[in-house]
């Protein structure tokens, strides 16, 4: 039975360790998230903080469009309290309709609109970009690997090109990013955004506090998912428990070990 | 079945059971004597069976609100993660109940292996076992289109398209397959369709399968066969019962861990990006429990070959009962078989391994010598091994210790009371 739990445990561990391939890309940036480990949580104030990164830098190129700005004052989320969701949402135009003589109309968003979109189609967005398509922010942390390490990574990794790279007009060198080229111009520089609460918004900053915010948009029940994880873990231990010695009694009838 | 005559108390029981023995059935499956000595390696049956009641509930959920359609599957999929009411719980433990399934499999076939479980009596058994897990197979591939990823769309296009190695008919086959001619919608709703259809198939074998290891009864590890019921047996409730329920909570606890602490870290984060059949992903990898056939797929360098490779991997294991040659059952009493189940093994874990690496180079050359190794232990080694190995002496039963003045004695002995 040791046997059986060591090899469990040695499992776990193995099939986590993301070592599996090797990539040609630098180690990434470290920074100390809040969200990760057995109580992880996000750090309110910093998800504030991102939304903002988001919405004045980010989004101008960027859509995420499987969020509603309801969203952000949920529970596990930035929070914001439902009055200013609602001013959020109201600060942009959504096309809605057709009205009772058939014609479609814009009015202020809702709560329970989607997040606007930047460009009206892909193809507007690619011809925008120099024919790179801004991905969909909403699950792009999960879908990256590396994930939120390597995002921020990412924010922070543009540098010049070492000599005998040379780079097309619109191509810029990332020491994190797949093949080092890419076309996203650096987004963030110190004072880009200035921050209510009163941080210093260095880029440091911003990259942290926007990669909180798409982490919490990737897997918004994060906090719910922990919390619950943790119940249950424990009460399967104490139930193992039980049943262990339940086990014990049950076969000291007979002769044979369990 | 039934080892004695089963006649209920009640009255009503007695007239019920007349017309339809479902309590004899009841009766049956709660004293069936099971032998005493099975070590945990044998509680994976029940937590296989647990595994699939699980996709099965889980699944009738998720397709409550799961879209089979290109537009819409991977938006539905983040409506069910962020807007259905546990609906990230339900999906988290599908997908990684998937892995926890194979996982769980891989253990219960490689025990079977090792104490040659797959021996006369069981050979029906075991032939029963390879459909279910060829099913499960295909289940987890379709499963895994669902969600309209970038890695389900490119690997429903790998892996259909082995179909067109076929000789003649194979373009017209996978033409057939996809509904069209190139993976798209009627592609999704036909996997979608099969990928309900086929828990439930599996869960028919399963029945057959208990049924069919209901009759001669459970091997055990020291592989004799045992009279039943007596001294050497238990009844499987509450013996067997409780102790497969701890061995379920201690998978459990580790299936936990991943659905509440690492959701993701048995998929492939390119399925998280909307299928788009003009971006090719730089890696088209299958999920890992695939993986050891996969790098079988792509070491032959001719394609139809190559497929041909990859079935005969696992329709081998059908042959089993018959290419080892044996008649020792566990694996306790062959030491030299002992140590060619270690290295294939080893074999397996080493081709799952190059299959999630580039086929190139030294991990192409890896992949070849394995998929060489793992053909010649089951045609080669296993035939040859049964006829020329020096097997220990086997004890007279699984309570008394070896009778007679073999010198291996007391390593038999040993041996026998380490296991059980």
């Amino acid at each position: 039975m040791r046997n059986i739990i060591k090899f469990l445990i040695i499992l776990f561990l193995v099939l986590n360790s993301k070592s599996f391939a090797a990539e040609n890309t630098a180690k990434f940036l470290d920074t100390d998230w809040t969200f990760k480990g057995l109580f992880g949580k996000f750090d309110r104030a910093s998800l504030q903080r991102g939304y903002q990164v988001y919405t004045e830098v980010c989004a101008s190129c960027h859509s995420m469009k499987y969020l509603s700005y309801r969203n952000l004052s949920e529970k596990g989320g930035p929070e914001f309290s439902e009055a200013e969701a609602k001013a959020i949402a109201a600060s942009f135009e959504v096309t809605d309709g057709p009205d009772n003589t058939g014609e479609m109309f814009t009015r202020p968003a809702k709560l329970s609109d989607k997040f606007v979109m930047p460009y009206a189609n892909d193809e507007e967005a690619k011809s925008a970009n120099g024919g790179a398509y801004p991905p969909d922010m909403s699950v792009l942390v999960k879908a990256r690997k590396g994930g939120a390490d390597y995002v921020y990574s990412l924010l922070l990794g543009y540098e010049d090109p070492p000599s005998g790279i040379k780079l097309d007009d619109g191509v810029y060198y990332n020491k994190y990013m797949y093949g080092n080229k890419i076309k996203m111009p650096n987004p963030l520089s110190d004072d880009l955004v200035e921050y209510s609460d009163g941080t210093k918004a260095t880029q440091e900053q911003m990259a942290k506090d926007v990669v909180n915010f798409l982490m919490w948009s990737a897997e918004p029940h994060l906090e719910t998912r922990h919390k619950t994880g943790f119940r249950v873990i424990s009460y399967l231990i104490i139930l193992t428990v039980l049943v262990y010695f339940s086990m014990k009694k049950i076969w000291s009838r007979v002769e044979s070990k369990v | 079945m039934s080892d004695h005559e089963y006649t209920p108390s009640s009255k009503f029981g007695k007239w019920f059971n007349d017309r339809l023995p479902l309590l004899s059935l009841v009766n049956h499956l709660t004293d069936y004597p099971t032998p005493k000595n099975l070590n945990y390696w044998w509680t994976f049956g029940g937590i296989l069976t647990f595994c699939l009641i699980t996709q099965i509930v889980t699944g009738l959920v998720l397709a409550m609100h799961y879209i089979a359609h290109v537009d819409h599957a991977f938006s539905s999929v983040e409506h069910i993660m962020r807007d259905v009411n546990y609906g990230w719980l339900l999906r988290y433990v599908h997908a990684n109940g998937a892995s926890m399934f194979f996982l769980a499999v891989y253990i219960h076939i490689f025990r079977a292996l090792f104490y040659g479980s797959y021996k006369a009596p069981r050979e029906i058994i075991w032939i029963i076992g390879i459909i279910i897990y060829l099913l499960m197979m295909a289940a987890a591939f379709m499963g895994y289109v669902l969600p309209w990823g970038q890695m389900s769309f490119w690997g429903a296009t790998v892996i259909t398209n082995l179909f067109s190695a076929i000789p003649l008919v194979g373009e017209s086959i996978t033409t057939w397959l996809w509904g069209g001619y190139s993976v798209d919608n009627p592609t999704l709703t036909r996997f979608f369709t099969l990928h309900y259809l086929l828990p439930f198939l599996i869960l028919g074998l399963v029945v057959l399968h208990i049924w069919a290891l209901h009759v001669p009864g459970n091997n055990n590890p020291v592989g004799i066969d045992i009279k039943k019921p007596s001294k050497d047996t238990v009844p499987f409730h509450p013996y067997i019962v409780i102790k497969d329920a701890f061995a379920l909570l201690m998978f459990l606890i580790l299936f936990a861990m991943f659905v509440f602490y690492s959701p993701n870290v048995l998929g492939h984060a390119d399925n998280y990006i909307e299928a788009n059949p003009l971006v090719t992903p730089a890696h088209i990898v299958p999920e890992w429990y695939l993986l050891p056939f996969y790098a079988i797929l792509r070491s032959v360098p001719d394609k139809l070959m190559g497929v041909i490779a990859m079935l005969s991997a696992i329709l081998i294991l059908a042959a089993l009962p018959w290419l080892d040659t044996s008649k020792i059952r566990s694996a306790v009493f062959r030491p030299l078989y002992k140590q060619f189940y270690w290295i294939l093994v080893a074999d397996v874990l080493i081709l799952g391994y190059v299959g999630a690496m580039p086929a190139e180079g030294l991990y192409l050359l890896i992949a070849r010598i394995g998929t060489i190794y793992y053909f010649a232990h089951f045609l080669i080694i296993l035939p040859v091994l049964g006829l020329k190995e020096k097997t220990l002496p086997l004890p007279l039963s699984i309570t008394e210790p070896v009778l007679g003045g073999s010198p291996n004695l007391a390593a038999a002995r040993d041996k026998v009371e380490k296991i059980s």
